[in-house]
């Protein structure tokens, strides 16, 4: 068995007995991606020396019996949107193409200090905003089951890397959906932990209500054992919660009894896939066989989350990234250019004689001609839509009323949990589709989100990992837990992949 | 034809807060370093950083809603207010808007010289909320090297507004020295005008009284660009008679035209109008995702108000009472600030006499300090040295005029008074020499002793005159006794 395919805990475990080398697994990566991610593309940056120096400083601490981090030599992705001091961190956005924050992530951070091998970074829709990592400004990424498909997103390099075997564990975010769904689709397991779990210090916001920081792995011990690295209260970020993080790596393990499962009646509308609805029921009954009892409970606002979501995201988004305006970092738009612009256009002003249209002030110029030019379309989209909604007039009627539905989402699950444990159900309604497929109907890439953004809107918890195959391709099944149910979700998914094989089907890549 | 007309004005006021630590990041308040030297990546509002409340701010907006008898709110939030320009950088200002910490409270005006009604001024709403940085620009003329500082980026700012509760500038100037007044008693600004710690605004129209009998009020016009309270006062008074004038040119009302807002010119004594900032009509609020709610419970309220100290409306009071002063002397000496209160309660204490207190601080001590631009802990004269001159004058061992004369002479010297007052050769007379002077006094003057003893009584106050003349160091009460004494022993002999 090559290293790669190990998955984390197991090639933890030889780490640590010595068996193998943080160098030498690093290198195995290393290789993997060399072969494979020219055709993925879910890597923007391998840091091939710096990952190297790391390992061999693990490895020599581990040799010199001296004290290792709880990853110790390990190599993780990172989604290029989680600050990292003096690095490039892009958001796959022209904005920030040469950008180089003088801080970490308070993820990245935990990473380093848990001794984790920064293996690289990955590549997402521009500022976590797709379903296709379509829309980065830098390259597509394919999913690994079939390279003329989406890997989902935003963080598509994040899922597709860990798919493809070019790294055991993978750090995305996760604000409609952006780690469960490229999870679904790739076939691996993702986690959006409960918001406040994980520190947002240092990841560039999108919708700063929704962000979540999360794990992407094979498994749900390999989940378990990043999330207990990342997750915790940390000062810097107000909206974190100060709780103490479980051991998860070792809770996952422990069997759940009496375990009650909720299955959304209102998840079973048209346009779900019939296979992936088949898939999903079958998870039920392994469910049942493991001991758990299944019934159906009801969410009735679960279908104006989408609605509600596309005004909330957009609106924050609108304000977040008001400060990519060319002045203080940046992409900038050419001076000289804009001011031979502006005074051409007098120019024509003067001689049609008509001082009717005053051509815009150099500030203005500036600040259109930057954003016109450093963000992608998929990007204006929102903030166009969310500037709307926060418009006079219009707030009470969009915003105001889409926070209400978020609350009755909330009472929804609620509700539920008063009732079940978690509820199970589909993450997306059919698996991966090709690229390109979508890109011209926004409508239609919104609506994959579905199943995904009432968690967000929540703030609870939500896991994705594989229950089937349709065609080939992977179909995920997704547990949602009232917050802070980290540890029971791993345990149910752990329970189930016991028993079954999803997990360890691998893509064959040539 | 007469039309009376009411000025009405609301005073919008921005204080920066005495805190170390800007309102969310760590980076220091202090004025005046290097462009640009006091920032950070929150301050700068670089990608993916988190605003922190800076709790100290919190509680001294606190304290001073509490002073201003404001209501607190249980639960309040922060939310953002969004315009572009170079010196916003996140693109969007901190602040509260629809659920401020506080609001409804008022504060209490008067004039010790009467020229107005005492009267409270409501507070409509203090909020907390961050400042900008500074742009030093030419935007309008086609420059593009603008020059941005995010040093005061993030400052604390608590913004006061007040009801349209003034009607002449006097009463705005007083609301103003007041409320600086109480902001320097609660130790939560410094309100340096010229560091820009305490700005003003004004909102100002008219209510004109027609000669049919109506009341009609013209459109507001907001104020900017006040840089002293004197600024403030001279521009209301200048806005009273522009906007009655444009009244009786146009009649516009409140309504027919949006409100303007102008800058007043401090050296042309005149306010023009201002250009308006971009897109101000929609600032876009809503709640900063960032930042969670602050709840304050009722007994946090009550912890801040037992915490103020005693405040100058109060310190008023007490002092009229404690020490038998006017209104007018206690107004005098708590516009003064803590400081020179504590010196006046020292001295008053030590030498037994409120009022000689408050009359030597008022006269003597408020003109060296105003003469030498220095405060009261500058003063080179301490509180027990004071009470000991005072005590000395009291005691009839040295007159006012000679007192004086010793309290100069201490100020330059620092020594004692008993060492001045023998520098001055003012040496009390013991009682022989006093006797012999008295002795000496009857038996020259045997018109006046023939008065005294006709009853004059006045005629006791001409020896007096003749003995300070003699010797300037003679207590007079006493030389006043000795005679009286001798003129009736002689009767007796
Ligand atoms: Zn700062």
């Amino acid at each position: 068995m090559s290293l790669v395919e190990l998955g984390a805990t197991a090639l933890l475990a030889e780490l640590e007995a010595g068996r193998v080398s943080s160098v030498e697994a690093v290198r195995a990566y290393l290789e993997r991606i060399d072969r494979y991610d020219g055709e993925i593309g879910a890597f923007l940056r391998v840091d091939r020396d710096g990952a190297l120096a790391k390992a061999e400083e693990v490895d020599r601490r581990r040799r010199a019996g001296q004290a290792v981090g709880r990853l110790g030599g390990l190599p993780v992705a990172v989604k290029d949107i989680l600050c990292a001091r003096g690095e490039l961190t892009t958001c796959g956005s022209r904005m920030l193409a040469n950008f180089r924050p003088p801080y970490d992530a308070t993820v990245v951070s935990r990473l380093q200090a848990a001794d984790a091998v920064l293996i690289g970074r990955t590549n997402l829709d521009e500022f976590a905003m797709g379903g296709s990592t379509e829309n980065s400004a830098f390259q597509k990424t394919r999913n690994p089951w079939d390279l003329e498909r989406i890997p989902g997103g935003s963080s598509g390099g994040a899922a597709a890397c860990v798919a493809a075997d070019m790294a055991p564990l993978s750090i995305g975010t996760d604000t409609g959906g952006s780690i469960r769904q490229p999870a679904a689709l790739c076939g691996i397991t993702g986690l959006k932990p409960t918001y406040g779990r994980v520190s947002r210090f240092g990841l560039v916001a999108f919708a700063s209500s929704l962000d979540q920081v999360g794990p992407l792995a094979r498994d749900a011990q390999d989940t378990a054992l990043l999330l207990e690295v990342i997750a915790g209260h940390d000062p810097r970020d107000s909206t974190s919660v100060d709780r103490p993080v479980p051991p998860y790596h070792q809770l996952v393990r422990q069997p759940l009894k009496g375990l009650s499962i909720g299955l959304v009646r209102e998840h079973y509308a048209a346009g779900l896939e019939p296979e992936v609805e088949a898939a999903v029921r079958e998870a039920a009954r392994v469910f049942q066989s493991l001991g758990a009892t299944v019934k159906e409970v009801s969410m009735p606002h679960s279908k104006y989350g989408v609605a509600a979501y596309y005004i909330i995201a957009p609106s924050e988004a609108s304000s977040n990234l008001a400060r990519y305006d060319g002045v203080h970092y940046g992409y900038r738009t050419d001076e000289q250019a804009m001011l031979a612009e502006l005074a051409a256009e007098q120019a024509l002003y003067q001689s049609a004689g008509t001082s009717a249209a005053e051509p815009d002030s150099p500030l203005v110029r500036l600040y259109r001609r930057t954003r016109s030019e450093g963000f992608g379309p998929e990007v204006k989209r929102r903030i166009m839509l969310g500037t709307y909604a926060l418009s006079a007039g219009y707030y009470d009627a969009y915003y105001l009323k889409a926070l209400k539905v978020r609350r009755l989402i909330r009472q929804d699950f609620d509700q539920a949990f008063a009732q079940v444990d978690m509820v199970a159900g589909p993450v997306t309604t059919a698996p991966a589709f090709k690229l390109g497929e979508k890109v011209n109907d926004p409508l239609a890439m919104y609506l994959v989100d579905l199943y995904t953004v009432s968690a967000n809107l929540s703030g609870i918890a939500g896991l994705a990992f594989p229950c089937g195959f349709s065609r080939g391709l992977p179909i995920g099944l997704q547990l949602q837990g009232p917050p802070f149910a980290e540890e029971r979700l791993l345990a149910a998914c752990y329970m189930y992949q016991q028993v079954t094989d999803w997990h360890l089907r691998r893509p064959s890549l040539s | 034809m007469t039309t009376r007309y009411e000025l009405i004005i609301g005073l919008e006021v921005h204080v920066q807060l005495l805190t170390r630590t800007k309102l969310f990041c760590g980076c220091s308040t202090r004025f005046g370093a290097p462009p640009n030297t006091q920032t950070c990546p929150v301050c700068v509002g670089m990608p993916g950083v988190l605003p922190v409340m800076n709790r100290r701010a919190f509680e001294l907006a606190l304290k001073t809603a509490v002073a201003l008898r404001c209501q607190i709110a249980p639960f309040t939030k922060w939310d953002r207010k969004q315009y572009y320009y170079p010196d916003l950088p996140k693109g969007y200002q901190i602040s509260q808007y629809d659920l401020p910490f506080s609001s409804d409270g008022c504060l209490e005006i008067s004039d010790p010289k009467g020229r107005f009604e005492r009267k409270r001024v409501g507070i409509i709403r203090v909020h907390l909320e961050e400042d900008a940085g500074k742009s030093m620009h030419d935007e309008a003329h086609g420059r593009a090297d603008s020059r941005i500082d995010l040093n005061r980026a993030g400052v604390p700012l608590l913004e006061i507004v007040s009801q349209p509760d003034m009607r002449s500038p006097l009463e705005a100037k007083a609301y103003l020295t007041e409320l600086k007044l109480l902001l320097s008693y609660l130790g939560v600004s410094d309100c340096n005008m010229q560091e820009g710690s305490l700005r003003v605004d004004a909102n100002v129209n008219l209510h004109v009284y027609t000669p049919d009998g109506h009341l009609v009020p013209t459109p507001i016009v907001e104020i900017k660009n006040m840089n002293s309270f004197r600024a403030v006062e001279r521009a209301l008074a200048y806005e009273a008679e522009r906007q009655f004038k444009v009244w009786q040119e146009t009649g516009q009302r409140l309504g027919d035209v949006p409100k303007q807002t102008r800058g007043w010119d401090d050296v042309a004594n005149i306010t023009r109008p201002q250009r308006h900032k971009e897109e101000s009509s929609d600032y876009r609020y809503f709640p900063d995702p960032d930042l969670v709610p602050v709840i304050v419970s009722e007994a946090e309220v009550e912890a801040v108000r037992q915490s103020l100290g005693e405040l100058p409306a109060e310190m008023r009071n007490r002092l009229e009472v404690a020490y038998n002063i006017s209104p007018y002397d206690s107004d005098v000496l708590v516009n003064q600030g803590q400081a020179l209160v504590a010196y006046f309660e020292q001295v008053a204490q030590q030498c037994g006499d409120g009022k000689l207190a408050s009359n030597w601080i008022q006269q003597d001590v408020l003109r060296t300090l105003k003469e030498r631009t220095i405060g009261i802990d500058e003063y080179p004269v301490s509180a027990q040295r004071l009470a000991e001159l005072l005590r000395a004058v009291r005691a009839g061992r040295v007159d006012t005029m000679r007192g004086r004369e010793v309290l100069a002479r201490m100020l330059d010297t620092g020594r004692t008074v008993d060492e001045t007052m023998a520098e001055l050769g003012i040496a009390q007379l013991d009682e022989a020499q006093l006797m012999a002077l008295c002795k000496e006094l009857v038996a020259e003057n045997p018109k006046l002793v023939a008065d005294v003893r006709a009853g004059k009584l006045q005629a006791a106050g001409a020896f007096v005159g003749q003995a300070k003349r003699k010797n300037p160091n003679v207590n007079p009460a006493r030389v006043r006794e000795l005679v009286l004494e001798l003129i009736q022993g002689q009767s007796e002999g």
